[in-house]
Parts: C-alpha cells; sequence; structure tokens
C-alpha cells in the first residue's frame, strides 16, 4: 500500500500544494501565484503575505483534488530551501502544524532538487545531465555518488533573474519570460550583446546593462527581446554543449519554469542531437514552481526515513543544491 | 567516424568536442590535430560567425604566447581562419581527467602540483585560460603535461581573471574528481603558490572565493538534507 504525502511550496512567488503517493502518482497539485505590481519586482514580505493569505485555501483544495483527508496522509513535505526568508517560513510554519498535529513525519526538501524529481518522473530520464532554468537557478548538474555535482552555473544573475529584469525594464507584463517570447517572435534584427562563458559558466549581468541601454536609447523592444533569448540561450547551450563533451553523458534532462520556452528548447534540442544524446524537458504543468515537486520528492525521501524534527527544522534561504545528501538514487 | 578533409586524405575524428571537431591526420609527413570549429545551428549566423572567428584567432595565438609563458602546448602549424581551422601538433597521451584516475597518492599529488605551477606560469606570463578542466590538460609520456584549448583564454592581468580560472579548476576537480577533491586542489595550489608567491596566491584565492559567492546560493553548510540550526 502506497504511502500519501502533502508537499509545500513556498520558495518565492508561488504557494504550492500537491498530494504524491510513493508509487510515483501526483494525485493533486494546486497553486496560486503572488503578482507583484506592474513594473515591481518580488518584495519578500508582500510575497509571505500572499501565501498566508491564501494557504489554508490552497492545501484544502490539494486534498480534495487528490480526495484524501488530513488522516490519510503519511508525512509532509515542506521546501526548506533556497528562496526567500519570509516565504519560505510560511510553508515551514504550516508543515510543522500539520505534522505535530496529526503526528506524521515532517520531510524536509531542497527545492532545486524538487525541480529535478518531477523532470525525471515525468520523463524517461535515468541519468541525464541536468539544465536547471528557474528565477533562483541557472544550474548545470549531473548525479554521482549520492551527490548532485555541479558542472556549470551563473556567476551572477540567473536567468530568469535577466528575464525579469529586462521584461521589467520594458514594462511587459508579469510573467516577463513569457511576454520575451512572445515579443521575440516578432524581431527580425539581430542586435549584437555581450556573450559571456566562462568554461561551463555563464555570466549575465554584462548582457542584463548593454540591454537596457539600448531599451533607453530606443531600440525596438521586439528586437531587443528576440537579441537578449538569441545571446542568452546561446551561451546557456555552449555550457551544456561543454559539459555534454566533459561528462559525456548520454541524456540530458531540463527543468524549472524557464524550461516551457519554445526558443530555448530548439536551442538544446540542437545540441542534444548533435552530440547523439536523448533530450528531455519536464512536463510543462510541473515546470513552474509547484507543490508536485514538493510532495514527489518528498515521497522519494519518506522512502528513506529522511524526516526532520520539528525543532531541526529550520528555513534555509541559501541552500546549496550540490549539499544535499540523495540516497534514493 | 570518418571525414574527408580539404586536401583529400581521410581523417579519423577523434574527438567532437563542445567547440570544435578534432581531426587526426598526417600532413607534411607529421601527424597532426585538426581542430575545426564548426557553425553551430543554434546560434544566429552572425553571433555565430564571430564567435568561431574571434576564437580561432584568439586561440592561435595563446597557444603560441603560452609557451613563451612556460606552459607546454602544441606547436600551432597553420591557421586558416576562412574555415575556422588550426592545424596543430598531435600530443599523444591520456587526458590528465583519465590519467588521475590511475594514480597512486604521491604521483596524483604531484601531478595536481605540477598542474598548479603551469596555471602560475600563465598568470605570470599575463595570460588567462578560461577553461581549466582536467579534460583540457594532456599527460604525454607519463610525465610531461600540455595545455589544450585556448579557445576562451584571454590576455589579462586582472585579479578578477585570475579567480575565475582557479574556480573553473576548483570546480573541475570537485565535480569530476569529487573523491579527490580536497586533496587534488590543495595540491594545485600548492604548486600555484610556488610560482607566483605567498601573497598574490592569497589575493588570487580570495577573488575567487568572492566571484563562487556573487551567484545566488552560496551560503556553505555541512549538513546535507536535514537542516542545522540557524
Amino acid at each position: 500500500m502506497p504511502s500519501l504525502i502533502l508537499g509545500i511550496e513556498s520558495t518565492a512567488h508561488t504557494f504550492g500544494a500537491s498530494v504524491a503517493s510513493t508509487d510515483g502518482r501526483i494525485l493533486s497539485d494546486a497553486k496560486r501565484v503572488y503578482v507583484p505590481l506592474s513594473g515591481r519586482g518580488i518584495h519578500p514580505r508582500e510575497a509571505a503575505q500572499h501565501h498566508s493569505s491564501i494557504a489554508d485555501a490552497v492545501i484544502r483544495d490539494a486534498l480534495a483534488e487528490a480526495k484524501v483527508t488530513a488522516r490519510e496522509l503519511d508525512g509532509v513535505a515542506v521546501a526548506l530551501g533556497p528562496g526567500l526568508g519570509p516565504a519560505l517560513r510560511i510553508g515551514a510554519t504550516l508543515a510543522r502544524a500539520i505534522a505535530s498535529k496529526l503526528d506524521i513525519p515532517l520531510i524536509p526538501v531542497h527545492h532545486a532538487i524538487g525541480h529535478i524529481e518531477i523532470g525525471a518522473l515525468t520523463t524517461h530520464s535515468r541519468d541525464p545531465l541536468v539544465v536547471l532554468l528557474s528565477g533562483g537557478h541557472t544550474t548545470i548538474a549531473a548525479f554521482a555518488s549520492r551527490r548532485w555535482r555541479i558542472y556549470g552555473e551563473t556567476e551572477d544573475i540567473t536567468i530568469g533573474n535577466l528575464l525579469d529584469m529586462f521584461a521589467r525594464e520594458a514594462g511587459l507584463a508579469s510573467p516577463g519570460g513569457a511576454e520575451i517570447e512572445r515579443l521575440a517572435a516578432k524581431g527580425k534584427n539581430f542586435i549584437e550583446l555581450p556573450y559571456t562563458v566562462k568554461g561551463n559558466d555563464v555570466s549575465y549581468s554584462g548582457l542584463l546593462t548593454a540591454a537596457t541601454k539600448l531599451l533607453r536609447a530606443g531600440r525596438p523592444v521586439e528586437d531587443l527581446c528576440f537579441s537578449v533569448q538569441e545571446v542568452s540561450f546561446s551561451m546557456l547551450a555552449e555550457a551544456v554543449e561543454r559539459s555534454l563533451a566533459h561528462t559525456e553523458k548520454k541524456e540530458l534532462l531540463l527543468v524549472g519554469g524557464v524550461a516551457s520556452n519554445m526558443a530555448l528548447r530548439r536551442k538544446l534540442e540542437i545540441v542534444a542531437s548533435e552530440h547523439g544524446v536523448v533530450f528531455w524537458a519536464v512536463d510543462p504543468r510541473f515546470a513552474g514552481d509547484c507543490g508536485a515537486q514538493i510532495s514527489w520528492t518528498g515521497a522519494l525521501a519518506f522512502g528513506c526515513r529522511l524526516f526532520a524534527d520539528i525543532e531541526h527544522s529550520q528555513v534555509k534561504p541559501r541552500w546549496r543544491v550540490d549539499e544535499v545528501d540523495i540516497p534514493w538514487r | 567516424m570518418r571525414w574527408i578533409s580539404r586536401g583529400g586524405k581521410i581523417g579519423v575524428l577523434i574527438r567532437k568536442g563542445a567547440e570544435a571537431s578534432i581531426f587526426l591526420e598526417e600532413w607534411r609527413g607529421r601527424r597532426v590535430v585538426v581542430k575545426t570549429r564548426l557553425p553551430k545551428a543554434y546560434r544566429v549566423d552572425s553571433l555565430d560567425a564571430s564567435i568561431r572567428l574571434a576564437r580561432t584567432s584568439r586561440e592561435a595565438h595563446l597557444l603560441h604566447d603560452s609557451k613563451r609563458a612556460g606552459v607546454p602546448t602544441p606547436t600551432v602549424y597553420q591557421v586558416d581562419t576562412g574555415t575556422c581551422t588550426i592545424i596543430m601538433e598531435y600530443v599523444n597521451g591520456p587526458r590528465l581527467k583519465e590519467a588521475l584516475a590511475e594514480m597512486d597518492q604521491p604521483s596524483l599529488r604531484r601531478a595536481c602540483k605540477h598542474v598548479g605551477s603551469l596555471i602560475g606560469h600563465l598568470h605570470s606570463g599575463g595570460i588567462v585560460h578560461g577553461d581549466l578542466t582536467t579534460s583540457n590538460m594532456i599527460l604525454r609520456d607519463g610525465a610531461k603535461l600540455f595545455f589544450i584549448d585556448f579557445g576562451l583564454s584571454d590576455y589579462s592581468h586582472e585579479l578578477e581573471a585570475r579567480g575565475v580560472d582557479l574556480l573553473l579548476m576548483s570546480r573541475a576537480f570537485k565535480s569530476t574528481h569529487y573523491a579527490l577533491y580536497s586533496r587534488a586542489f590543495a595540491a594545485v595550489i600548492d604548486g600555484y603558490r610556488d610560482v607566483v608567491g605567498r601573497s598574490d596566491t592569497e589575493l588570487t584565492l580570495r577573488k575567487m572565493h568572492e566571484v563562487e559567492t556573487r551567484g545566488r546560493y552560496s551560503e556553505r553548510s555541512q549538513t546535507g538534507l536535514v537542516p542545522d540550526i540557524q
């Protein structure tokens, strides 16, 4: 009889709750997303206020959709990091309360491991080179000996930051990445922008500065969206290609919110096919932050009895993915 | 996999790297490596052309100048910027990535110290490699270490660029040789210090750490999945 795990996600914009079973079924995935005022970035305290005002409803939705009562749960998993402290604390506080009320284990989950595991669950990847792209991560990793080992990452801002910040500069509606993708399709002229690859690492801050300056100088926003995507995605494709050549992995798995961008997917598909590598991308329903990435990773950790005492379950806003010990792979 | 070269000779593809395809060929009676930067379909044409041209020309110059700095590199025989091709000396031997796995403790330490001293020579000569991994080092006859792949290299005396160089080296050991990481990288730094001196080494390591913690999530903890008390 499989066990049922409730997962809670609250690292940034999204408050999500989901029920997963330990035999690999996602029974529900409810969420509500905090949208900052137009032209502004995420405000940690406002995000936390948003989450606390809707958390109860989202968790009820997740249970109802899964047709599960709270009493049937076998464990509660929560993303303890990385992310925004105030937002993380909403999820953590609720998870502790639920675990102690129902007297079930509390399972700490690393948010990025959640992205990877939901990607693995929704594809048939076995031993991939993982490309994790989101607001919080731009990371190229592969698994070896109980850890995800990092082969490449951003040396400054993430690809999600780059797209969000440029979108805000251009006055585009949130979520900025999707709007940039839409406008980029109308861009015709390629504008040269700084292309910075260092080994398997990328650096996006110079690109953001240059694109912002050109925007203020009156260059067409469509052309700039097109060029920002072209340059930033090509840099990433190159870093991925370098990591593939170095690791000699035979599969590539794309996960995280930016995974739903089709222009990016096409570039990585080209890289994969040139190297005879199988390309996978996470199911688009679970690409962005969601409860399912936490409930399913919680289910994997539940099988290994990776529980936390309530008094040792503080949030970890700067938790690194290569610090997480993974016994289930 | 076989490929017909421009000269009509049959070359063997010995490695399909990220940037370039590497063919083993005969050229004027020698065994040579023909490194061609083929167009990348994922980049728009103008961007792709300028990257391939810049890197080909840069690599040719830096392969040569690194020798002058005291770092063994393949000798460049011919450069064709039209096809983005460099014909260079064939260095026969395993990549350090494979060679390290076979070594006992003393040879491992010796090899890593040697790597560090070569990086030190590059930096003292005003060059940063830009892509230091154990895939980009070849061990010939079990003793002589060659650095290859200078496509991302640059002339620079800047601390930032040197810090990035050491960070890339450290990351390569941490990801690919995780079981050896702390001993191996410590030996690299010992070798580096022997060449550039104590104070410059400290400055560069401090910069390396600064670059490393510039990314988003970089606070170090040791506990793994179960978080510690804050």
